[in-house]
């Protein structure tokens, strides 16, 4: 065993369903630093809800190892428990009690000691803007709130592993936005390790320290968002024509440095090599084969080119069939 | 403070909170009884002059047997409470937690048992004002709440069970509706012992609403206490293997995740 203990560790994971047969997991392996934001990345029916239900121990693992927080889940899950916090995908708030009795019950099942409940409670329900609502009943709540709140449940006896299932789904832009700024002041003053899954590619590229991409109930790889962008090749250069782009299409695959060409509509995206000197070339090509360019863009590889490189398909298409 | 206990007060507080917080709830199980003691009370009173019935009216008769059809049937739904934990994923949050998995079925069962002694009392009441008398004094008036308290958690505590086998309000609410009637006609709830079939005498003497029924008809009209007590241990009993049973629905629950 390593000296250090990582704060997730996680060996030769899988599952299969017995009322339907579904291999969910199959074969993952991971390991997660203390203090560390950690994303599973993935479409719906990948694997990421049971490998965290694992994790959290509401769900068995048919063979593998898993440590959490120093502890043995399939021999200790009741040492696990009291070091994790855990956000379900279905919210898992009692929609007839206020924000603060949810707290309190919580607070109590995780046995903080009774003369510290209702101070942490408040501080908690202050942390996430939630004092004016504190005494009414959860059923009122908007959306927002009540992912709020949610993550208050997760935090109230403060854990030293979160898990967050799917948390900012449903939830509009900046409310989006101020969950993750709380992550981040968490993971930074308190060294809290936070494993969240998520099938948003923003999400998983602007708030991870690391990610894995689960695909088909196995990760496929891992590394921080940025050494997944520097492997693949290229850049990607977008290209808005107003005419035929099935004709810019055939234009553009013959010339050098062109990795891939795909089209949507009447829009061209093309990873090549060098984009910064290929876009002029590029236009100069199309506007000679008569075909006006309205717009182009040029970005670095996104994840959405990270996770076709690794999973062969496209991360929307494959979330429709789920 | 022992583990188990508290965290059961913790979540039994929570449900009550629950309970009170929907008082439609409330008023819908009471309404039922009003009208059956009203009702049946009126429809069938002269019932007692036909010879076997001890009672010296049919509503002192009837009361007890309203009680614990009512008990029967307020608890039987215990279980769409848990249904609806499993389906907001209120549940996994909690077994998320060191909470004690025996607290969090005990917790509901003991709710059953509290919110069917209130119901209790409200109807023995009512039946008070109608003029149904307790012979049995203040010892009878307890008896009958234990009884129906009793009969309350056993059932609370099959529902439960049924309720994480299933799963499905559908069916559960299928399977209460179900068994809920035959279970009360298959009583005296409504006729005097004497003067039903034989079959049906036979059917009844296995019956846990039964027991309950003629228990707390003892107690009422203060007669036949040794009945009175051995009826009680019987439901006791009955509790206790109801909530054994429940609790292993819950460990097979929690091992199917």
């Amino acid at each position: 065993m390593p000296a250090i203990a990582a704060a997730i560790a996680v060996e030769g994971l899988f599952k299969t369903y017995r009322n339907n047969n579904i291999k969910a997991v199959a074969g993952v392996s991971l390991s997660v630093e203390q203090g560390e934001i950690f994303g599973l990345l993935g479409p719906n029916g990948a694997g990421k809800s049971t490998t965290v239900r694992i994790l959290a121990t509401l769900t068995r693992p048919d063979s593998g190892t898993v440590q959490v927080a120093g502890c043995n889940a399939l021999e200790a899950p009741h040492d696990v428990r009291r070091r994790i916090g855990y956000v379900a995908q279905a919210s898992g708030v009692d929609k007839w009690a206020t924000g603060r009795e949810n707290l309190t019950l919580q607070a109590q099942l995780e046995r903080v000691p009774a003369s510290r409940i209702a101070g942490r409670v408040d501080e908690i329900l202050k942390w996430l803007d939630l004092e004016k609502a504190a005494d009414r009943v959860v059923k009122t709540y908007s959306g927002g709130m009540k992912r709020r709140l949610d993550l208050g449940i997760g935090l109230v006896h403060e854990p030293q592993v979160l898990f967050l299932d799917e948390p900012t789904t449903g939830l509009d832009p900046e409310t989006r936005a101020a969950l993750w700024r709380g992550l981040r002041r968490l993971k930074e003053e308190r060294k809290l390790t936070v494993l969240l899954t998520t099938h948003y590619l923003e999400e998983a590229d602007q708030l991870c320290d690391r990610l894995a991409i689960i695909d088909q109930g196995q990760v496929v790889v891992t590394g921080t968002p940025a050494e997944l962008k520097g492997k693949i090749q290229g850049d990607t250069a977008v290209l808005e024509l107003s005419g035929d782009a099935q004709r810019g299409e055939e234009l553009l695959k013959g010339l050098e440095g062109v990795i891939e060409v795909r089209r949507h509509e009447n829009t061209l995206i093309v990873r090549t090599a060098k984009g910064a000197q290929a876009l002029p070339v590029f236009i100069t090509a199309l506007e000679g084969g008569g075909l006006p360019v309205r717009s182009a863009t040029l970005s670095r590889p996104s994840l959405d080119d990270v996770y076709l490189h690794y999973t062969g398909h496209r991360f929307d298409a494959a979330e429709k069939p789920a | 403070m022992n583990v188990f206990l508290a965290d059961t007060l913790h979540l039994l507080l929570r449900h009550i909170r629950t309970t009170i917080r929907i008082p439609i709830w409330i008023a819908v199980t009471l309404i039922q009884p009003v009208i059956w003691l009203t009702l049946y009370g009126q429809l069938f009173r002269r019932v007692v002059e036909i010879p076997g019935f001890a009672a010296g009216s049919y509503i002192q008769f009837l009361t007890p047997g309203i009680v614990i059809m009512t008990a029967l049937f307020g608890s039987a739904w215990s279980g769409m409470g848990i249904i609806e934990d499993l389906t907001d994923g209120v549940m996994d949050r909690l077994l998320a937690t060191p909470v004690n998995r025996g607290a969090l079925i005990t917790a509901r069962v003991l709710h059953a048992g509290l919110t069917v002694l209130v119901q209790s009392l409200l109807i023995l009441g009512f039946g008070f004002l109608l003029g149904a008398r307790i012979s049995g004094g203040v010892p009878g008036f307890f008896v009958i709440l234990i009884l129906a308290s009793l009969l309350g958690c056993g059932f609370s505590a099959l529902s439960n069970g049924l309720a994480l086998v299933t799963r499905r309000e559908e069916t559960l609410i299928a399977i209460i509706n179900f068994f809920g009637l035959p279970l009360t006609f298959l009583s005296t709830a409504f006729m005097a012992a004497n003067l039903m079939p034989g079959w049906i005498r036979s059917f009844a003497r296995g019956n846990p609403v039964n027991w309950a029924v003629d228990a707390a008809r003892g107690a009422m009209l203060g007669q036949d206490w040794d009945g009175v007590l051995w009826r009680m241990l019987f439901l006791l009993a009955f509790a206790l293997v109801s909530i054994a049973l429940a609790t292993q629905a819950f460990r097979a629950y929690r091992r199917s995740a």
